[in-house]
């Protein structure tokens, strides 16, 4: 049995775990715990190890899908989860912009770790105070190359839109090195 | 316990308020990216030298331009052998300065020293409670509160960058910007010297080097020029191979393709 992995990533309460959890054939194995700061107390519960969700391609292929605990006190995870993985997605909270500069700062620290392809997912675009896709590519100050991608974690579309459009650019960046 | 350690773990700032809350006294040697003596009298700093410059008062009055180098020069020459304090009276009889002159000149350089260690994030020191100035150097005593909070906001801003640029591993290319002309564009020399380096070949830890800066040094000028728009972070060229053969089962480039089609064709079905 072959097995690949793909990460997702993202500040705090960026969505991660309902992103894997919209697509995950199993429940996803997640290891939120009620969280105990008063500043974080935006959700009930937040992971602290990882998510871990699985889709089989076939008899012989298994895709895992692991999401980062989104606190920076857990940023020892990060390098661990990283490790070998075919591509990483950054989730961002479109109607947070505070968490912005955090979700640049992790964009780069997953750059730095593995120089994987990448897209950036603007989560909660379905929410009234998000931000424009366009002003958030400013703020983020992505590359015009950089994939970014509208999307709704708990819609199972956006979901799979995000998670081809990284495929694909994984399939351009085999490419290019063959060439 | 031997107050003695590595800045990785505490920093000036701590080792100052340290001295400052229990009111010690004693030297403490720092041993960073050059070597430090700084003494302390019952929490107050009272001198500190480095071995980057000539730490005698003839240095300290010549960098604070009180003498002029021929005074220097012949300071050197003739009146080496005499210590600080019986120097800085020959000085004040002779009208060359005043006492407050060679104060301020002191406590100023007494800062700087300490000062330059804020950026410091590796060194070992360790704090010597018997050891004094040394003999014939003029002790300038100074509270070490202004050192601290000054101390305090430099770490803050260093956190802050270490965030924005969490690796020196990336590279910086200038950002395709038609009509923009960086001849138009006020740098810093510092910046420009950085920006003389920049080449999607070059780590930042490169530019660091070429330019002669700490780490804190290039990432404020790194970010200052994200900031303005000037360059962006990109994977320095040779950098490890996009897709890394072992984050495949298969070392096979066509087997890999394969692979990655099937996933897409799984994906589009869920």
């Amino acid at each position: 049995m072959q097995t690949v992995k793909i990460v997702v990533t993202g500040p705090f309460n960026a969505g991660k775990t309902e992103f894997i959890r919209s697509v995950s054939e199993i429940d996803v194995v997640s290891t939120e715990r009620k969280i105990s700061s008063i500043a974080e107390q935006v959700k009930e519960a937040t992971t602290v190890a990882m998510d871990f969700g699985r889709i089989t391609v076939d008899d012989d292929l298994i895709l895992y899908l692991f999401g980062t605990p989104g606190q920076k006190r857990f940023e020892f995870m990060w390098e661990i989860l990283s490790e070998g993985m075919l591509g990483f997605i950054v989730m961002v909270d479109s109607t947070r912009p505070e968490t912005f500069r955090e979700a640049r700062s992790i964009l780069q620290t997953f750059r730095a770790y593995a120089p994987t392809p990448y897209v950036v997912a603007a989560n909660k675009q379905d929410c009234k105070d998000a931000w424009e896709i366009d002003d958030m590519r400013v703020a983020l100050r992505l590359d015009p190359k950089v994939k970014f991608l509208p999307c709704v974690a708990t819609k199972k579309n956006m979901v799979k839109t995000v998670l081809l459009e990284l495929l694909y650019s994984i399939l351009t960046e085999m490419e290019i090195s063959q060439n | 316990m031997a107050l003695k350690g590595n800045l990785r773990d505490f920093t000036v700032t701590q080792l100052l308020n340290l001295i400052n809350l229990a009111r010690k006294s004693g030297t403490l040697v720092v041993e960073g990216p050059s070597n430090v003596r700084a003494s302390f009298r019952e929490g107050k700093l009272v001198y500190a030298e480095s071995d980057e410059e000539d730490a005698s008062l003839a240095g300290i009055l010549q960098r604070n331009k009180k003498i002029g180098a021929n005074q220097y020069r012949l300071i050197k020459e003739r009146a080496n052998h005499m210590g600080d304090k019986e120097l800085g009276l020959l000085l004040i009889n002779a009208g060359y300065v005043t006492q407050d002159d060679i104060f301020a000149s002191l406590q100023q350089y007494f800062s700087d020293v300490i000062r330059r260690m804020f950026s410091w994030v590796e060194g070992l020191f360790h704090f010597e409670p018997e050891m004094m100035p040394p003999r014939g150097r003029i002790a300038a005593r100074m509270d070490l509160e202004n050192l601290i909070i000054e101390g305090s906001r430099q770490l803050q801003e260093r956190e802050y960058l270490q965030e924005e640029i969490p690796s020196l591993e990336m590279a910086l290319k200038f950002t395709d910007r038609p009509g923009a002309n960086l001849r138009d564009v006020k740098l810093t020399p510092e910046e420009w010297r950085v920006v003389s380096y920049v080449n999607p070949k070059n780590s930042i830890q490169m530019l660091a080097r070429a330019s002669k800066m700490s780490e804190v040094e290039i990432r404020k000028v790194v970010y200052s020029l994200l900031q303005a728009g000037l360059v962006e972070m990109v994977r320095p060229v040779g950098m490890t191979l996009p897709v890394a053969s072992r984050v495949f089962p298969t070392a096979n480039r066509e087997e890999q393709a394969s692979l990655v089609n099937r996933l897409i064709t799984r994906i589009r079905s869920i």
